[in-house]
């Protein structure tokens, strides 16, 4: 058992864990963030993805001791300033989950995606969604929902610029 | 600045938000209840349709005006959590912004309703309860309106959340009217009438589902999610051949390792869906439980364990002909078709795999039992992702002797289910990990477990033969279905259905069955029987099309006949003419009938099932290597009236994918009983990119609405394998794609 501390959400967080529990238990067990989920523990599902330094990793992999005086992001942390992130905004208004099990993985990797491309094509989105499954099949509202949120990112960003 | 089209939080989201709450951006209010007398009214002639406050056990309006609809039915995704409530807020009159939904909080038929949710019936069977409690408060609000206004009831009609004359523009909203309209009399049931449908403002519309905040937040309301104080974190380990005895483990050496609060050699009752022998393991967090797995030295006696071999039923199925099978089913003069030299007889062997549920939330379940103090009653707490609350209470008084005032139970979301969190099996080792370790146990199977020990969708094998007259006419069929038998009985997943199409329209057709003995267990998954059944028939109505140079389309609709019923007209049967509306509908709107390029082509299949007639067109492509590409499926669809419009067509995209998702890749093995996939790395779910366009027309027929949890799955691998024919000119008899040496 070893002391760690690294930034979840903006907070400076310290926590008892063996060195090898993986992030997702750490998160969920511990600390009780269980927006990320459990899925297949092989990193295949990405039901468990979060961010790391702002990447999205797979938590149910990732050892705690690896992440030490990093920060994490989280589905509970995605929000900002009490407003949703738009891709939470746009998940709701075209209804897409189904089960929903899965959502909080799919929308911390379209988040990561929508970072470092801020209008992806269909072929950005593949490539970056292609390790979040959904057993629902709720794909095609996932694309949607994330061509959606990149719009609305865009034309807000073009009000502020001309206000 | 706060851009105006961002929606703020509201500062908790420990309740549901109403949807004008959350766009007002209020804060949570107090919950208190105005209305808190006894509801009155049915309590004196129908027990099934009382409340216990309010204006019914459904509908509850807060002072604030916020109107509580509760959901009886457990959602696992399906949306039914959204859609029966809007049937109540559709006659109620309410403004949907101001709805809140809650999960009902106890599990009491009496009082609710089923609430069990599967076979894509939910819908149907609570339509009119659901209209019901929605016009009987509705009323309760007109006569309390009548009363407060001084005008004749008939002048009054309830919408958008308020009570408007009909000849002024006065109006007073429920939340004025509420606390008299609950002493108001319950309107007989005879007495309610509903709203004619062009009236609807709700019931057609699109509503995101009710829980879609709290999803986006990651605060769904799942049992995995479940912490309780005290809680402790446990593992079950079964032997990998199921019906394996526990003969010794390494008890000690578990109990020693970090994180482990104790370990125990549990003795099953032998029932695969109650208890079977295990080692139970619980600790301060699942991955400690998980990890002392790893160190576990069990022994086990497998004498009368599964032994069950894939291949080996394989090689019985391609070795056996039609003798030894035995005709459930016959009807006409098969024979006769079949050997009349002028008709053109084809015949051919199809097969399926068994497939897991894989359901993305592993099975679990917390349980709390406390046993009674000074001879009082032992009494337990359950926190349950299940299809059936009033299931999980048989099982507690068959197996644990437990009367329902001594149960707790909290249903909880599923994070999918498919036809599986039906079963006790995952509740039982969660209540023995609590009655052992005395505190409350979240029990969470692994990915492994959850596909080691599912009821399967099981595989099996159908020999197919058919006649067509010279001018093209179907003149027999006939099915031969090589299945399981699970204990000597034939699975009740397999066989032969004579309710089924094409056998139900046809002249002169026999199905027949012959069984292996497998001892997997197996389950319903999504539309159970349907889903192989519509692959193999509906694949060969293609072979026979060609068989007797007709088009796929034509003979669809031919071998429907007259438009009838197929059965005594009830909401589970077949009708020929709903059935040609929706074959019809695709092969136009998917353009049936087009030149396709080489290496592409079109594929239609129907079939009927969960009360719903549903035809699906493929187009696919298939290249030099073999890579399958499904550009668009187009649906046509007949489940009478639509409830949420975005919840419906999210259902048939989903069950089109997840069709394709089982078709493309997934099989599940056995050799020496042991499943040989047991996690995702060797068994696929299609990804993103290869999720196909997916077109959906609504036939809104004017019949009792019906549900779409499954019935639009069963075509999906039909309609991809004759388009694949059409673009390739083999046949695809078997799945999955990828064993047959395509990728997709």
């Amino acid at each position: 058992m070893t002391r760690f501390t690294f930034n979840v959400n903006g907070s400076d967080t310290q926590v008892d864990a063996p060195d090898d529990m993986p992030l997702l238990w750490v998160l969920r067990d511990l600390m009780g963030l269980t927006g990320s989920k459990y899925g297949c523990g092989i990193g295949q599902c990405g039901a468990c993805t979060v961010h790391l330094n702002g990447e999205p990793i797979r938590s149910c992999l990732l050892p705690v001791s690896q992440i030490a005086g990093q920060s994490i992001t989280t589905i509970e942390g995605l929000a900002q300033a009490n407003e949703l992130h738009a891709l939470q905004e746009a998940w709701i208004a075209k209804d897409v989950a189904q089960c929903g099990y899965c959502q909080s993985g799919q929308i911390m990797s379209a988040a990561a995606l929508l970072c470092r491309n801020a209008q992806p094509s269909d072929a950005d989105i593949d490539v970056a969604m292609a390790g979040n499954y959904c057993r629902c099949g709720t794909y095609i509202r996932i694309r949607e929902a994330i061509h959606a949120a990149a719009l609305s990112v865009d034309a807000t960003a073009k009000t502020g610029a001309q206000s | 600045m706060t851009p105006k089209n961002k929606t703020a939080l509201a500062s908790s989201i420990s309740g549901q938000t109403s949807r004008r709450d959350f766009l007002k951006v209020t804060g949570l209010v107090g919950g208190g209840l105005a209305l808190a007398a006894a509801a009155p009214g049915w309590a004196q002639d129908t027990k099934k349709l009382v409340g216990g406050g309010d204006f019914n056990a459904y509908v509850q309006i807060r002072p604030d005006g916020r109107i509580v609809i509760y959901s009886g039915s457990p959602e696992m995704g399906q949306g039914i959590k959204t859609s029966l409530p809007m049937i109540v807020a559709e006659e109620m009159g309410a403004d949907w912004d101001d709805v809140i939904v809650e999960q009902t909080s106890e599990v009491d038929t009496d009082r609710y309703g089923r609430q069990s949710t599967g076979g894509s019936y939910t819908v149907y069977l609570n339509w009119q309860m659901m209209r019901e409690m929605g016009a009987t408060a509705r009323e309760m609000l007109i006569s309390a309106a009548a009363i407060v206004m001084e005008l004749p009831r008939e002048e009054l009609r309830a919408e958008d959340s308020r009570v408007r004359h009909l000849l002024s523009d006065r109006s007073r909203s429920f939340a004025e009217l509420a606390s008299l309209a609950q002493e108001q009399p319950m309107p007989a049931k005879a007495d309610l009438q509903f709203r004619d449908r062009e009236d609807y403002r709700i019931l057609g519309t699109s509503k995101s589902q009710v829980d879609s905040l709290q999803i986006v937040m990651g605060q769904g309301d799942f049992g995995i999610d479940t912490r309780v104080p005290n809680m402790l974190y446990g593992s079950y380990v079964k032997c990998p051949a199921v019906g394996g005895k526990l003969v010794n483990a390494n008890i000690a050496d578990l109990k020693a390792l970090p994180g482990i609060v104790d370990a125990y050699k549990v003795e099953g009752n032998g029932d695969v869906r109650e208890l079977l022998d295990g080692v139970g393991i619980v600790g301060t967090s699942t991955w400690a439980v998980f990890e002392a797995r790893k160190m576990l030295n069990a022994t086990w006696d497998e004498r009368n364990a599964n032994k069950d071999s894939w291949s080996a039923f394989t090689a019985f199925a391609n070795q056996q002909g039609n003798v030894g099978a035995e005709v459930l089913h016959e009807q006409g003069d098969v024979d006769s078709a079949l050997e009349d030299p002028d008709n053109t007889v084809i015949s051919s062997f199809y097969e399926y795999p068994y497939l897991t549920h894989l359901c993305l939330e592993p099975m679990n379940c917390t349980a709390h039992y406390r046993p009674g103090k000074n001879g009082g009653k032992d009494h337990l707490e359950v926190w349950l992702p299940t299809q059936s609350g009033p299931r999980f209470q048989t099982l507690a008084k068959q197996r644990y002797g437990l009367e329902k005032d001594q149960l707790t139970i909290h249903v909880k979301r599923m994070g999918g289910s498919f036809g599986r969190r039906t079963s006790g099996e995952y509740i039982c080792e969660a209540i023995e990990l609590s009655k052992l370790s005395g505190q409350p146990v979240k029990l969470t199977w692994s990915r492994e477990d959850s596909m080691r020990h599912d009821y399967f969708r099981e595989g099996g094998f159908c020999r197919l033969r058919g006649a067509m007259t010279k001018d093209g006419k179907l003149a027999a069929w006939e099915e031969h279905t090589i299945g399981t038998a699970v204990n000597g009985k034939p699975s009740r997943w397999t066989g032969v259905h004579p309710s089924t199409f094409p056998i139900a329209t046809s002249a002169h057709a026999r199905g027949s069955l012959t069984t292996y003995p497998m001892d997997t267990p197996s389950g319903p998954w999504r539309a159970p029987f349907s889903n192989t059944h519509a692959f193999v028939s509906q694949c060969f109505i293609n072979e026979l099309a060609e068989a007797g140079s007709r088009d796929h389309v034509e003979l669809l609709i031919e071998m429907m006949g007259e438009p009838r019923w197929l059965e005594p007209k009830t909401f589970r049967a077949m009708n020929t003419e709903r059935a040609i509306g929706v074959i019809k509908l695709a092969a136009e709107k998917g353009g049936w009938g087009r030149v396709m390029p080489a290496g592409r082509g079109l594929g239609i299949a129907f079939y009927f099932c969960h009360a719903a007639h549903v035809a699906e067109l493929a187009e696919v492509s298939v290249d030099d290597q073999g890579k399958v590409t499904v550009h668009k499926v187009t649906a046509a669809v007949d489940v009478g009236p639509i409830i949420n419009r975005s919840g419906a067509l999210n259902q048939v995209q989903g069950s089109i994918i997840d069709g394709y998702s089982a078709m493309a890749g997934q099989k599940i093995t056995m050799e020496d009983g042991r499943i040989q996939q047991t996690n995702l790395d060797r068994y696929p779910v299609l990804r993103i990119d290869a999720a196909p366009e997916v077109d959906v027309h609504f036939i809104e027929s004017d019949y009792d609405p019906t549900g779409l949890g499954e019935p639009a799955l069963p075509p999906l691998a039909a309609a991809v394998a004759n388009a694949m024919y059409a673009a390739t000119g083999r046949r695809v008899r078997s799945m999955p794609l990828l064993d047959a040496g395509y990728r997709v």
